[in-house]
């Protein structure tokens, strides 16, 4: 049992029943799972396929927080990806009726991808070689990310025609979201590499020491650079599932706050924002978190606009339970030691 | 020269490079009200930045300004509503984002916790809030404001301020006064410089880096009112995306991101360059805005590099 309450992933885990629970309460068909048009149907098959986009670039988001970096441009490379896979998809009716896009499918979804990793690979590059505080050399993409986007698009919203691109946003495989299926698959092929590889090992040991870590003989740098990289690839990803489900690409909203959902994910999921340890599995839970919390003030009938506030007691509560100086003002009054007050601290 | 003097004088001539571009390439450029209606069009970004000046110096970043902005338009407008007295309306407002700001700056002190994180929340909850007061756009009808937001005042040349450009510069200066001719100003910038060298010196840090959160939460509050007489409406979308422009202009205003080194009066000129970057894309006319915000990204992205060149000699460790 103790060992059960001191896994890394017990809290996650809980708050995320607890919420599921709740929401159950307020919505009596909220658990239940129908077979519907060849595919599983209900709110929990909703809330994973909503979830996915979020889960793929957190996944990124932890590796990049695990090396003590950060990563604040992923909204704006998944406007930027989705811009380009719309571009180059785009679609025109052909004489036939038939949708035809403007290059092949697979040519558009790699150019996507590929821009994106260029722009994680920038951000690496301003981290690594020109030793930039990583929000900074992140902010610089932020900004002009989505200026780039709109510049692609020309700031209009541009609509996709051609059908099979929609499979990735709305599909469905053996019964479940297409969407979903890249999002487990993603955190599988990570799950399986930093931990069957030395690769995580070196990882934990950028975030504990970086000093340390190349001195010991990791290449520090190759792989900082790989992970910055990676986060742009992952950001792209979820920029392509997320054009392919509103079968658009709206370079001003798309991907809009999601780096803050995305670290708030990373940190609900039991990463430490101080790197070193990170918790893959974690993330996937701190973003269905997030997504289940957002369905539930929806199916509340609260204004969905106080998500905000309740995801921001949220940060303050994982926050400060992150933090020893606080962990160790509640065992003091906790163990109801108040015979040396702190300064600050009433009682 | 001094080195340290080096990036504002380079933010400097790049403003005046760039007047001098708009000068020789537009008709009507070079008129006093152009540059004025720099000043009055980013008054509140002026007075938001030069609060973040003070939270860079010290090493810090506060990523909930502009939410804080948004938060006091929407408070004004519903207190007005509510028929209270305006200038009671504004001291209000003014306290609720010094007290927000010292409450970010508490967590980040006692418990040790990341500025950015502590701020990001913060903007969450700021936002938040203002779609708890409402989630409609308020209008203001108040007397006192509409006076207020109309008056000019002449500065010759038949060119005018507004009110809000004038309390922006009278922040500048007794920000520039306070950040190099007071304790607090100093310990800043021994805090910025290294916090643990400070404490050994026995400058109250505590207190400082508390000081410097309750000053920018301050700075935000009296924006807010500044973009409030700007727009005579408060709502929860005003002012989206303000930290970041505050952020880019105290660093192209030659502020070093690691602290410790940086002027309030390069702040000033970092909010003139974003300003002019904007007049000269209104007056070419055939560039879109988003060119703005690439013109401002590869901007910081110059500075920034700037910066680390003069950083150089001296090896940060993370």
């Amino acid at each position: 049992m103790k060992r059960l309450v001191h896994h890394a992933l017990f809290w996650p885990a809980v708050t995320l029943a607890l919420l599921l629970a709740a929401s159950s309460l307020f919505n009596a068909s909220f658990l239940t799972l129908t077979w519907r048009d060849g595919h599983l149907y209900g709110s929990l098959i909703d809330i994973l396929n909503r979830a996915a986009p979020l889960m793929v670039v957190s996944l990124g988001m932890t590796l990049v927080i695990a090396v003590r970096g950060l990563d604040i441009s992923v909204g704006a490379v998944v406007a930027i990806a989705a811009a380009v896979a719309a571009l180059m998809i785009g679609g025109s009716f052909s004489a036939t009726g038939e949708v035809q896009s403007q290059y092949p499918l697979w040519l558009a979804l790699g150019t996507a991808l590929a821009v994106a990793a260029a722009c994680g690979l920038w951000n690496g590059l301003l981290v690594v070689k020109a030793g930039m505080q990583p929000i900074v050399a992140t902010l610089i993409l932020m900004v002009a990310g989505r200026g780039i986007a709109q510049l692609l698009t020309g700031g209009q919203i541009i609509t996709v025609y051609y059908p099979p691109f929609f499979a990735l946003g709305n599909g469905f495989l053996l019964g479940l979201p297409v969407a979903l299926w890249i999002a487990g698959g993603l955190w599988l092929a990570l799950h399986l590499l930093l931990s069957r590889t030395a690769l995580g090992l070196f990882v934990r040991s950028i975030g504990g020491n970086p000093e340390a870590a190349r001195v010991a003989g990791v290449r520090s740098s190759a792989i900082t650079l790989c992970v910055y990289t990676f986060c742009g690839f992952a950001a792209g990803i979820a920029g392509l599932i997320v054009s392919s489900n509103v079968k658009s690409a709206d370079a001003n909203n798309a991907g809009q706050l999601l780096e803050l959902d995305a670290i708030l994910a990373v940190t609900l999921g039991g990463t430490a924002l101080t790197g070193g340890r990170f918790q893959l599995a974690g993330t996937v839970i701190g973003a269905l978190i997030i997504q289940t919390l957002t369905s539930m003030i929806y199916s509340m009938g609260v204004p969905p606009e106080v998500n905000l506030v309740v995801k921001a007691a949220l940060v303050f509560a994982v926050m400060l339970l992150q933090s020893p100086e606080f962990r160790g003002i509640v065992m003091r009054v906790a163990r109801g030691n108040s015979s040396k007050p702190l300064d600050g601290v009433k009682r | 020269m001094s080195r340290r003097l080096l990036p504002l004088t380079i933010t400097v001539a790049l403003f005046l490079a760039m007047a001098a571009f708009g000068a020789i390439r537009y008709d009507g450029f070079l008129s006093p009200q152009v540059f004025l209606n720099l000043l009055i069009d980013n008054a509140f970004l002026c007075i938001v930045a030069v609060g973040m000046t003070f939270v860079i110096l010290s090493g810090g970043i506060d990523l909930s300004v502009g939410a804080v902005i948004a938060l006091t338009t929407m408070i004004s407008a519903a207190l007005l509503e509510a028929g209270w007295n305006p200038y009671a309306a504004m001291a209000v407002v003014l306290l609720l984002g010094a007290a927000f700001g010292a409450l970010q700056g508490f967590l980040i002190q006692r418990f040790n916790l990341a500025p950015f994180i502590v701020t990001l929340a913060g903007m969450f909850m700021a936002r938040g809030c203002c779609y708890l007061i409402s989630t409609e756009s308020l209008p203001i009808n108040d007397a006192t404001y509409t006076a207020i937001a109309q008056a000019r005042i002449p500065v010759g040349f038949g060119s005018s301020l507004t009110i809000g450009a004038l309390i922006a510069l009278v922040v500048v200066a007794i920000a520039m006064r306070i950040a190099h001719s007071t304790e607090f100003g100093r310990t800043v910038y021994a805090i910025g410089g290294g916090e643990s060298s400070a404490r050994l010196m026995g400058l109250s840090v505590d207190s400082t880096k508390v000081g410097v959160y309750l000053l920018s939460g301050l700075t935000a509050a009296l924006g807010g009112i500044v973009m409030t007489f700007y727009m005579l409406s408060g709502y929860s979308l005003h002012a989206v995306g303000l930290e970041l422009d505050a952020i880019a202009a105290v660093v192209i205003g030659g502020t070093l991101l690691a602290g410790g080194v940086g002027y309030v009066f390069g702040t000033l000129f970092g909010v003139l360059i974003l300003g002019i970057i904007q007049t000269l894309i209104a007056f070419d006319g055939t560039l879109s805005s988003w060119w703005t915000k690439i013109v401002v990204g590869a901007l910081l992205l110059l500075f920034c590099l700037l910066q680390r060149l003069f950083e150089g000699r001296t090896p940060k460790t993370a």
